[in-house]
């Protein structure tokens, strides 16, 4: 009896807490695309994307409405780490916009690259331009097209990029043909010789592995950044080592603190430790249930 | 014997088109992406080419039908996915470069590589309600059994290969299963001999 109490009181407890959580979360605008809801939510001055409602399933993007300046999300901050690697890329592609946080970092610290974003859905496009302060200029453009259809175009047009970053993932749902070794492969063949990747992905269930073990196939050796998300840094050929890293991340410090974050907190997470299995299958155009393996923990 | 065989090829081509239809996303998604209009492209070529082949079986069954020839059919569904299994890769490379929009693409790329398998699939049930309606009063009894078994088989199709198989095996391994079982099955009725048709006319 008081056992049932105690959990009646508990779930009471937890109703009540889901409920003032969400009550501070204000809809801001919703719009229904081909693909999703494209939802804007505020949370005091902290504005985001989200494709399900109150943002049950993780954030895409959030931008800070006092200081549009600052990376409110910490993937970003983590994916900006690639400039420790090619500090200074003139041509950059980026596949999945979202609220448009990384252009518009970029764009600051690079103000005369050409950046190339790719986004499927013209909904986000919309919606990143009207709350999240993205704006497309003569060297920033953004083409609207799935991400892998893109990479095949421009690599028939022969185009090469300093820089590519791959953030068309979600929690919810992976699209399964951006997550194989011949989609890695033709990045790959993307990249000039200094290029370099930077991959937003999953570090938790048993997708991880045969991330890793893919990743391990079409790049060889990749930097590992973990914390709450999981990211990629790779280049063709050696990696750079500590030393250099740390001489390139001293250049970071002042923008990124712009950014409102510390370049020297970026710079531990560059490890090379291999803290997966090996024998995991590869993910292939032919094998690719990306979102099978990501239900299992 | 015949009625078993007549079920089982119907609930098998249900479950081969469904399988089919799933992996034919999986083949496309490399070159046209994997949206609602890639889907939307697969989806109206397997039911365009379905409509037809009810038609042409129908026609079809109208000629000494037999258990034989129904078993013929499947087979030859099964063979024409092989095409799909050598090339499937060069031809939606050459057909995404030759119509760039990736709705017309993707719609043209089912029509290569989906129609013929999927048409004579179509042709297997209408074959088969010929085959095992011998009144008039059993006759719509029959024909919803027919459905039951082959909707029945695209529903089992659809749940294993989506669930299961491609977390199993790669794309094309599962095709040529597929196409194995078809063949063997094809092959049994083909053995089978079929008195009772003969008599009928």
């Amino acid at each position: 009896m008081s056992r049932s109490l105690l959990l009646i009181s508990l779930l009471l407890c937890l109703l009540g807490a889901a409920h003032a959580a969400l009550a501070q979360q204000r809809l801001v605008h919703s719009e229904r695309s081909l693909y999703r809801e494209v939802l804007v939510y505020e949370n005091g001055d902290v504005r985001c994307m989200c494709f399900t409602r109150n943002c049950r399933v993780g954030r895409q993007s959030c931008i800070d409405t006092r200081h549009p300046d600052k990376i409110v999300m910490r993937y970003p901050q983590m994916m900006l780490g690639a400039l420790f690697v090619n500090p200074a890329p003139q041509s950059v592609l980026i596949v999945g916009l979202g609220g448009g946080t990384l252009p518009r970092a970029l764009r600051q610290i690079l103000p005369n690259a050409r950046i190339d974003v790719v986004e499927i859905d013209p909904a986000v496009v919309r919606v990143a331009h009207r709350y999240f302060d993205f704006a497309e200029s003569d060297r920033t453009h953004v083409i609207e097209s799935d991400g892998r259809v893109y990479v095949k175009r421009a690599q028939r047009s022969g185009q090469h990029y300093d820089l590519i970053m791959l953030d068309a993932f979600d929690h919810e749902y992976i699209p399964e043909h951006l997550l194989t070794q011949e989609f890695l492969l033709e990045v790959k063949s993307l990249l000039t010789p200094q290029g370099v990747l930077a991959a937003n992905t999953f570090s938790s269930s048993r997708l991880y592995e045969h991330e890793s073990v893919t990743y391990a196939a079409a790049f060889g050796k990749f930097f590992n950044l973990k914390r709450d998300n999981r990211v990629i840094i790779t280049r063709l050929g050696a990696l750079p080592d500590d030393a250099q890293l740390r001489a390139t991340a001293r250049q970071f410090a002042q923008p990124f603190d712009t950014f409102g974050f510390d370049a020297a907190e970026i710079l531990p997470l560059f490890t090379q430790e291999r803290d997966w299995d090996p024998r995991a299958r590869v993910l292939t155009d032919q094998y690719s249930p990306a979102n099978l393996l990501n239900l299992e923990r | 014997m015949q009625t078993a065989l007549a079920y089982l090829i119907a609930g098998w081509s249900g479950f081969f088109v469904m399988a089919v239809e799933l992996l034919g996303g999986r083949l496309l998604a490399p070159t046209f992406g994997s949206s609602i209009y890639v889907w939307g492209a697969i989806i109206t070529v397997f039911m365009l080419a379905l409509s037809l082949g009810y038609l042409a079986g129908g026609r079809y069954s109208m000629n000494a039908p037999s258990v034989r020839r129904l078993g013929a059919i499947l087979a030859i569904a099964a063979l024409t996915v092989v095409p799909l299994l050598l090339f499937a890769e060069p031809m939606l490379d050459a057909l995404s470069v030759a119509v760039p929009d990736p709705r017309f693409g993707s719609l043209l790329s089912a029509l290569t590589l989906f129609f013929v398998p999927t048409f004579f699939s179509g042709m297997v049930s209408p074959y088969a309600v010929r085959l095992l309606v011998q009144d008039r009063r059993n006759s719509g009894r029959h024909a919803g059994q027919l459905y039951f078994v082959s909707t029945f088989g695209s529903a089992a199709g659809t749940l294993l290969t989506s669930f299961y198989l491609v977390l199993l095996l790669e794309v094309n391994q599962i095709l040529l299963g597929l196409l194995l079982i078809s063949t063997v099955i094809g092959v049994a009725a083909w053995f089978v001999h079929a008195p009772r048709n003969e008599n009928e006319q």
